[in-house]
């Protein structure tokens, strides 16, 4: 109903509604506390931590990349922000028993099989693409779709259209199609 | 403690009371996230939207009293529809968007795993080919860090009550057709 979701979760409204509300707390916190407003992101962590790695890995003097000029290579407020989500999601989880060990999800398993092969491969290929247009587009469904939104930036709303409109295109085409 | 600086700090609680929301509001989820793409369940989208409709309010009335101080992402013509394509094609087929993967670990859906490493692979693809995107799609045409309300000409709080409007009439919907 309107407080609880029927699998122990709470409803979207008020889990959203809250999210709210931490937004503007964060906003303010943000502001007051490291003297700049920042809103919540986390695709410009990605570009981060590919940095971190092309660092470790290679011996190579990343100053010369103009991308990563432009964004510098540090663990920052939004670093830890998505380091954040992973504990914040783990422990909600654990405590209302909902965590659950899942390699290949069940509307995937239906069109493409139990093949964790699969599945690791849409993934991973999935994930190059999507970010791709992630760093293109400045932002993603939580920099554009909830920081756009919420302060009525033309670009977040044109993004969030784009991420939906797009999505539900390559949805139907990539799920709905019968197996042959 | 001086394991973390105070931005750093911030970052990791605001991130955990993130993630713990969004695993609360059940949004993490592959089938809820390809749900919604298949016009079958819209849990993410009520989500999202109250977050927004929430957000907005307090977000935008802190700004005109000079408190904060908006950041619109430039409308940047290219940017902003060739990267949305991108990023709506893969997030159909990887099923987590860049914030909810690391969420969908933390719950235990192992596969985001492979989802993530691909974004990081993305990101660094991106890095190398930014310098030939600068003299490309980001040159078509850039509107600059506008607002909805002065894009229209509208009053902030004529399009904040608008805003509200639809989507409660959509929440409706949602709701009369079980979504």
């Amino acid at each position: 109903m309107l407080l609880t979701s029927n699998d122990g979760g709470w409803s979207p409204y008020l889990a959203g509604a809250l999210l709210g509300i931490l937004a503007i707390v964060s906003v303010l916190a943000t502001t007051q506390l490291l003297g700049k407003t920042t809103y919540l992101g986390a695709s410009t962590t990605f570009v981060r931590a590919a940095g971190f790695l092309e660092q470790a890995v290679t011996e190579r003097d990343l100053s010369e990349n103009a991308y990563f000029t432009k964004t510098k290579i540090k663990v920052d407020w939004q670093f830890m922000l998505v380091v954040g989500i992973f504990f914040g999601a783990f422990i909600s989880s654990v405590t209302d028993r909902s965590f659950r060990f899942e390699m290949v999800p069940p509307i995937w398993r239906k069109r493409f099989g139990p093949s964790i092969g699969k599945r690791a491969i849409g993934a991973f290929f999935g994930g190059i693409v999507a970010m791709i247009g992630a760093r293109l587009a400045d932002g993603c469904p939580s920099g554009h779709g909830l920081s756009g939104m919420m302060q009525l930036s033309v670009s977040g709303l044109v993004a969030l259209v784009m991420f939906f409109v797009v999505g539900v295109l390559v949805a139907a085409f990539v799920y709905n199609r019968r197996s042959s | 403690m001086n394991l973390l600086n105070t931005e750093q700090w911030l970052g990791l609680a605001t991130g955990i009371l993130f993630g713990f929301l969004l695993q609360k509001g059940r949004v993490l989820r592959f089938d809820k996230q390809i749900g919604a793409l298949l016009l079958q369940d819209m849990t993410i989208l009520k989500f999202m939207l109250s977050s927004i409709l929430v957000g907005m309010v307090g977000i935008l009335g802190l700004s005109e009293l000079g408190i904060i101080t908006l950041s619109h992402k430039p409308m940047n013509v290219g940017a902003v529809l060739v990267g949305g394509t991108l990023f709506g094609a893969g997030w159909a087929v990887m099923g987590f968007c860049p914030g909810t993967s690391v969420g969908a670990l933390g719950e235990g859906r192992w596969h985001a795993l492979f989802a993530i490493a691909g974004m990081v692979v993305g990101a660094a693809i991106y890095a190398e080919i930014y310098p030939l995107l600068q003299t490309t799609v980001l040159t078509w045409q850039d509107y600059g860090k506008i607002g909805l309300p002065q894009a229209l000409g509208l009053s902030t709080w004529l399009v904040v009550a608008a805003f509200w409007g639809v989507t409660l009439l959509l929440f409706l919907l949602f709701e009369k057709r079980g979504l």
